[in-house]
């Protein structure tokens, strides 16, 4: 991930957290996150930051894609294999479950 | 006096833009932070006959079973300073489905936050069962059986009763007690993604924190492991622990979920609140959940449902389904009198012996949810707020629960008394 040069360690608020330096998904901490947004990101682990061109409208809470992924890569967040890209997602775009399956149950 | 008074006509101003208030309490009395110092914290409980500290004090009204729901709230009608807790089972139950009724049931009276029990079945054999399991702490319960005398002569001889102990109750003093004496819970519901990145580790901090100050710990909810359970495993004290719970959470996987389950489960676990808030797989939620139990404690004991942890101070795991009500009320049956409640998407659930205390990092559910909300960590999310703080500002919260402050559950009525069913009654 590259570094933000004007985000100094995070003190700027983040659009996006990540958990781990491997996630390819981070999670939309702010309200309002709208498509076509330069994005600014902070990975909790390490506090590196990172930026990503936001694709779609992003509700609070919910997963945009770091990389772009194909139907039946593992989404990794925490660090941690979360479960399986069922349909194409391109970097900035919403991954829920439209696109991301369990490989449980 | 006049930073209060403003503070409180801000409220009523503008109540339906609340936020947590007591956050603006906690930085008032900086100086009296139980936080800065983990280790001389202490607070003011009702330590009671077995050398237990409760931090409420509550008469129960028990039912043995749903028969005996109806005389236990006209008892409560009657005595003032009584709390009734009806439930839906105890009838023609059988083998562990009735053992873990019996151990919830005994469990519930036996908690230190209950100072004295009047317990009412249909009949006197079971509802003698009840009696003589709680009678074990020395505490003050008595029973009373229906049949052959009906509700109503029942229901005036158990008000004289609860009218005795209600009087003997409130006169029992408080003392100071460590902060060793707090047994606290987990358990989080209505989780977001921001769970675990900031209410769920919040717990865990506070977990770093206080188990090494010697209190006792507890985390379950089954089935919501499944997607970290590699993780949950290396987290037991020791290789016969960590297959000890292994063997719970497999029987789970395939006694309850494979066993019933007619899809992926996708429209349960995730629930539809989770889903809502972000969270997609059971996977992704699991590894959120297990965020409560911080990064330094192992948990020394994989319990069952409802059982009270016998391997002194530390952490615990307990079998337990991860539906709120049902979680929680398990873990007050075993002993428990503090719960720390992470949510996100604001589930409001209280239970009626055991203070319920609710953490949100969801600035959206903060701020439209507020009243539910007893400490705020959204600046977490914002990096305005560090874990270790947040863990800080829970620790005070704890203490100043303990020391008499009404959660928001409490306050709002919620006293969800939930009791496990395995399966169904002969």
């Amino acid at each position: 991930m590259s570094s933000h040069a004007a985000a100094g360690g995070g003190r700027v608020k983040p659009h996006l957290l990540a958990h781990s330096p491997q996630d390819n998904v981070a999670v939309a901490v702010i309200e309002g996150l709208s498509a076509d947004t330069e994005a600014f990101g902070v990975i909790t682990e390490d506090d590196s930051t990172f930026a990503v061109h936001v694709l779609h409208d992003i509700p609070i809470g919910h997963k945009v894609a770091l990389t772009d992924l194909k139907a039946g890569d593992t989404a990794i967040k925490y660090g941690q294999d979360i479960g399986k890209i069922v349909r194409d997602v391109a970097r900035g775009e919403h991954v829920h479950v439209q696109n991301l399956k369990t490989k449980r149950w | 006096m006049s930073e209060t008074a403003s503070m409180l006509d801000h409220e009523i101003a503008t109540p339906f833009v609340g936020g947590a208030p007591d956050q603006f309490a906690t930085q008032a009395l900086p100086a009296g932070r139980p936080s800065a110092d983990p280790k001389a914290a202490t607070f003011m409980g009702w330590r009671r006959e077995n050398g237990r500290v409760g931090v409420r004090n509550h008469v129960v009204l028990l039912p043995l079973d749903d028969l005996s729901n109806a005389s236990c709230e006209a008892v409560a009608n009657v005595v003032k300073g009584t709390v009734a807790l009806p439930h839906a089972y105890g009838r023609l139950q059988f083998g562990e489905d009735l053992e873990v009724f019996f151990r919830t049931l005994i469990g519930i009276g036996s908690n230190p936050n209950v100072a004295a029990v009047v317990v009412i079945g249909i009949e006197d054999q079971w509802t003698n069962r009840i009696v003589e399991g709680i009678a074990k702490t020395g505490k003050p319960v008595v029973g009373f059986g229906i049949e052959g005398h009906g509700d109503i002569a029942t229901i005036a001889k158990a008000s004289y009763q609860a009218k005795r102990f209600v009087q003997w109750a409130t006169e029992l003093p408080r003392e100071e007690c460590p902060v060793s004496d707090l047994w606290i819970s987990t358990k989080c519901g209505e989780s977001d993604t921001t769970t675990g990145l900031s209410s769920c580790p919040t717990v865990g901090n506070l977990y770093d924190k206080l188990i090494p100050q010697g209190i006792y710990g507890v985390f379950g909810e089954t089935s919501e492991i499944t997607g970290a359970e590699h993780l949950c495993r290396e987290r037991a004290a020791s290789p016969e622990i960590a297959d000890k719970w292994y063997a719970m959470w497999k029987a789970y996987q395939d006694d309850v979920i494979e066993a019933h389950k007619t899809d992926d489960l996708s429209d349960s676990q995730p629930t539809k609140g989770n889903i809502l808030g972000g969270l997609t797989t059971i996977e992704e939620k699991a590894l959120g959940n297990l965020e409560k139990i911080g990064h330094d404690s192992r948990y020394i004991d994989a319990l069952q449902p409802a059982e009270a942890p016998a391997k002194g101070p530390g952490l615990y795991y307990m079998d337990t389904s991860s539906a709120a009500a049902e979680c929680v009320t398990l873990m007050a049956a075993a002993g428990y009198v503090v719960h720390t409640f992470p949510t996100g998407q604001g589930n409001v659930i209280g239970n009626p012996i055991v203070p319920v205390i609710k953490i949100s990092g969801n600035p959206r559910t903060v701020r439209t949810m507020g009243e539910h909300i007893d400490v705020d960590v959204s600046g977490v999310l914002t990096r305005e707020m560090t874990i270790p703080q947040a863990g800080d500002a829970l620790i005070d919260m704890v203490i100043r629960t303990a020391n008499g402050r009404l959660t928001a559950a409490e306050s709002l009525g919620h006293r969800e008394f939930v009791l496990t069913k395995l399966y169904r009654s002969a």
